[in-house]
């Protein structure tokens, strides 16, 4: 059973529908002990990181996201938002954060060389596979994937990258440490790749 | 680098697709569903609904539709038409839908993007807007204004004011539809998409007109809108999506290649 995680808002629907369409079991649940008696975890989402941590707090599933999950070696997958949450503080509603990935997060730049930058970003951007990962399986480099986001990802460790794109800069696309995997990107509406990768993640052995 | 978007739209009455979509093959072209399938797996980079319906009582069809939709379809899709109250756009969204597209109901309340922004967040808001070239006078500085009702009604707003406004309101993207080009196949009026891509901060879609592949490519390059609707051009089979994509990349304008990928088990 894959557990997503239910923080009252986002889409959380659109992930479990991607899970039933491949086949995999999956359970929207806010409940501690649901999440720890899971196979794996999925913190999907859209949202803003201030209010995410906020209720995450109220339903008193911070530790057991970064003890019972995270650190316990439960598979992981952080979606969008999700991948912000990792890190230790985002510059969103300036928060701290879940903290299992050394880092921050930071706002796209309200212009590139004097030329306005559109924030959020949204569309399907390219990510490139900067260190090969078993979630890419099947996926070619430089595949399109659909995004949504102001701020992305800056992880203390570069090594932590293992994917990047650009918009207007270079930014980290997608995180990886052991059981532990993120993407700023939404699999759930990247078409035939993002179901892949969700797919390759819900097979992964950590 | 940011794709263009290419988004295919869907006219949908009583829970049928109207506006003759008459060359698939092995498609029921009246059915919504098997529509988008066909559109996600030609490479549609996201899809539209308007819902045309008139009366109000048969509008839990379109919601029928959307939970369809969203169950085998893993690429954006929005619905517009009718929506009037957050209630409408949250049934919407909680179906399925990624976004909603507001136009007359903005115009009417324009609180309905702020609150809507707030309840779920601004990427799913699109503002869109009816514009007819009318000319220039005081309270339509560019010329263009905004019309509502299919375009019945004029407003006396102009179209970069309301853009303006919308932005400032909290809506995540702009649909600029020319009621004007709107079925002439002439091409996407470049001008005032091109006068609102470059006065705000968020994605432009440009709608009506589209008849051929230089149309979106103008509307790329010279409009410089974020993303394009797509119709006739499209639901003819005159000019299929792979082949305005291969022609748009011709063009040097950043695409996205769809993928297909084998997704059956090891």
């Amino acid at each position: 059973m894959i557990a997503i995680v239910d923080y009252k808002a986002g889409n959380l629907t659109s992930v479990q529908r991607a899970l039933e369409f491949l086949g995999h079991q999956s359970e929207i649940t806010d409940r501690a002990e649901r999440i720890v008696a899971a196979d794996r975890v999925i913190l999907p989402g859209v949202g803003a990181a201030g209010a995410t941590m906020e209720n995450l707090r109220a339903l008193g599933l911070v530790e057991v996201l970064r003890d019972d999950v995270a650190r316990a070696g439960k598979p992981f997958l952080g979606i969008c938002i999700g991948i912000q949450l990792l890190l230790d503080r985002s510059e969103e509603g300036d928060v701290d954060c879940l903290g299992i990935i050394a880092g921050r997060v930071v706002r796209y730049p309200r212009s590139i060389d004097g030329r306005p930058l559109k924030v959020p970003q949204i569309g399907w951007n390219r990510v490139r596979q900067t260190r090969p990962h078993r979630v890419f399986a099947g996926v070619p480099d430089n595949t399109h994937f659909y995004f949504v986001n102001s701020y992305y990802p800056i992880p203390d460790d570069p090594s932590m990258a293992i994917a990047a794109s650009d918009y207007g800069i270079p930014f980290t696309a997608a995180v990886a440490r052991d059981n532990v995997l993120a993407t700023q990107f939404h699999l759930e509406k990247s078409g035939a790749a993002g179901l892949k990768l969700l797919d390759n993640f819900c097979r992964l052995s950590c | 680098m940011l794709a263009k978007r290419i988004i295919p739209c869907l006219d949908v009455r009583d829970g049928k697709v109207t506006k003759g979509v008459r060359f698939l093959k092995n498609v029921d072209v009246g059915d919504p569903v098997a529509m988008a399938r066909y559109y996600y797996n030609e490479g549609a980079d996201e899809i539209v609904f308007y819902d045309i319906t008139a009366s109000n009582e048969r509008r839990g069809i379109m919601l029928d539709v959307v939970r369809a939709v969203a169950r085998e379809i893993f690429i954006p899709f929005s619905v517009g038409g009718g929506l009037r109250t957050l209630e409408d756009m949250r049934s919407v969204l909680l179906a399925g839908a990624e976004k909603v597209s507001i136009d007359s109901g903005a115009v009417r309340n324009p609180a309905l993007i702020s609150e809507g922004a707030r309840a779920f967040g601004s990427q799913c808001v699109v503002l869109s807007m009816q514009v007819k070239k009318t000319g220039a006078r005081p309270d339509v500085p560019t010329g263009y204004e905004v019309v509502i009702d299919g375009g019945r009604r004029p407003t006396g707003r102009d179209a970069l004011a309301w853009s303006l406004e919308g932005e400032r309101l909290g809506a995540g993207e702009l649909c600029i539809n020319s009621i004007d080009r709107d079925g002439t196949k002439l091409g996407y009026d470049l001008e005032i998409t091109r006068r609102i891509s470059e006065a705000v901060s968020i994605p432009v879609i440009a709608s009506g007109g589209a008849g051929e592949p230089a149309h979106l490519r103008d509307a790329f390059t010279i409009g410089l809108a974020d993303a394009a609707i797509v119709a006739s051009i499209v639901h003819y089979g005159e000019h299929p999506i792979p082949a305005l994509k291969s022609y748009l990349k011709r063009n040097g304008v950043e695409i996205r290649d769809a993928v297909t990928l084998d997704l059956t088990p090891p």
